[in-house]
């Protein structure tokens, strides 16, 4: 381990609404603004931006849990790693049908914003299409 | 003496009464369950949200340079007051007391010579500012967290604040809400929320461990974090507000109906006392009419 202070990472997973998450784990892979990354104990201290998309709980060597977040923040160091997200859910409780309704309207929606309201439709988008990629490949948690 | 007739009609509408307060009161009672969890299930969120802006301003050794949301716009003239209250009354002090004290916040501003406007969420708020402040008012929230506060509402609130802000409004916006105690206490809590005031809990002893390390690094970049991290904060913020405020709401109404439905008992009984004790008095009455009338004869 690169830090001996802990062999764990103290994970927590909040939004506005709750808290999703708050275990100690082995590893965590947060999808960053600038790319996915994972925090192991003993993290250099980083705060980034997180994009939509799926965060993956490790634990002994498997993947133990897969959250799909809306985008939000992430803060690490060497004891802990918190992510702030603006709404989550577990990938394994997605439902593809309300998925793929929301992003045809998500779509529709980018399609006919005006200047003001393009930025969100497009977050929209974005958050959409990144639930349509996790719903797919949802299932398949070893 | 009250006559018969007026003592049952009295009593029927005091029941009545009591039967709605006491409704009331099972309604408040079931809302504010679901209000109190929501308001505990946000508050992890809105803490570490502080902590890690904490870190960062802390981090960044100056305000100088930062965005106007954390540092502020370098005056001082003009105030923004948010008064978070309810739509609607029977809740006993809950409205009033938040009206006091953003009355007692303009009168103070206004004699140090600022410019005060002021912001209301609940028409309670408005209804009962209009008269005195309605040059003040700038804008009214209604029907929020009618069945429960979301996000959306939050988001709406937060978006006329920034646009008032970026309008150059304003340069200090404080929020009044009640912070949700109990059911029997609420507190009126000002609070700072432009320029980003860090409390000193947060530099405390709780927080030394999370003070973020001058070495951190930013993905991409501390300038657009910030950027999207004070909005959000703000966010948090009134969603945090509105949040206690509806759990105070329930809290409050729940405790004053309760106060109601008793007050409206303790009536009902002295009422059909005087009831009873008249109907005495006046067949007691009857019977002397009788019997002299008889001994007349």
């Amino acid at each position: 381990m690169a830090d001996s202070a802990a062999d764990k990472v103290d994970f927590d997973l909040v939004t506005p609404l709750n808290l999703v998450a708050s275990e100690e784990v082995d590893m965590v892979v947060v999808p960053g603004g600038a790319g996915d990354f994972g925090v192991l104990p003993g993290h250099a201290p980083l705060i980034s931006t997180v994009r939509p998309g799926v965060v993956e709980v490790h634990q002994d060597g498997s993947v133990t849990s897969r959250i799909f977040v809306e985008g939000g923040f992430a803060e690490a160091n060497a004891e802990r790693c918190t992510v702030l997200a603006d709404a989550a859910q577990l990938v394994d409780e997605i439902d593809a049908g309300a998925v793929s309704r929301r992003l045809d309207a998500a779509k529709e929606a980018a399609g006919s914003a005006d200047d003001d309201g393009k930025a969100a439709a497009e977050t929209e988008l974005r958050i959409a299409e990144a639930l349509v990629l996790a719903a797919g490949s949802g299932g398949d948690v070893h | 003496m009250a006559g018969l007739k007026e003592l049952k009609t009295r009593i029927d509408s005091v029941k009545s009464t009591q039967k709605i307060t006491s409704a009331m009161k099972m309604v408040a009672a079931s809302r504010l369950r679901r209000a109190q969890e929501a308001a505990e299930a946000a508050r992890p969120f809105a803490e570490r949200m502080e902590r890690m802006i904490a870190g960062m301003v802390e981090g960044l050794g100056s305000t100088e340079g930062a965005p106007p949301l954390l540092a502020g716009t370098g005056r001082d003239d003009v105030h923004l007051l948010v008064a978070m209250t309810s739509d609607r009354g029977l809740c006993g002090g809950f409205n009033a007391s938040i009206v006091r004290s953003v009355r007692q916040q303009i009168a103070e501003l206004d004699s140090a010579g600022k410019t005060v406007k002021v912001l209301c969420v609940g028409r309670k708020a408005r209804d009962q500012l209009r008269r005195d402040h309605g040059d003040k008012i700038v804008d009214t929230f209604e029907d929020i967290g009618r069945t429960a506060v979301t996000l959306e509402d939050a988001r709406e609130v937060t978006a006329r604040i920034v646009e008032l802000f970026d309008a150059g409004g304003f340069d200090v916006c404080t929020v009044t809400y009640n912070r949700f105690v109990s059911a029997m206490t609420q507190i009126v809590t000002p609070q700072q929320v432009i320029p980003v005031s860090i409390e000193e809990e947060a530099g405390g002893e709780e927080a030394a461990s999370g003070v973020i390390p001058a070495a951190t690094e930013f993905e991409p970049d501390d300038d657009v974090i910030l950027k999207v991290l004070l909005p959000k904060n703000l966010e948090v913020q009134i969603l945090h507000g509105l949040l206690e405020s509806n759990a105070s709401e329930h809290g409050a109404r729940m405790s004053a109906m309760d106060n109601a439905t008793r007050n409206a008992g303790e009536m009902i009984d002295a009422l059909s006392l005087q009831f009873n004790r008249t109907r005495q008095a006046k067949i007691t009455s009857e019977l002397i009419e009788i019997i002299s009338g008889a001994e007349a004869v």
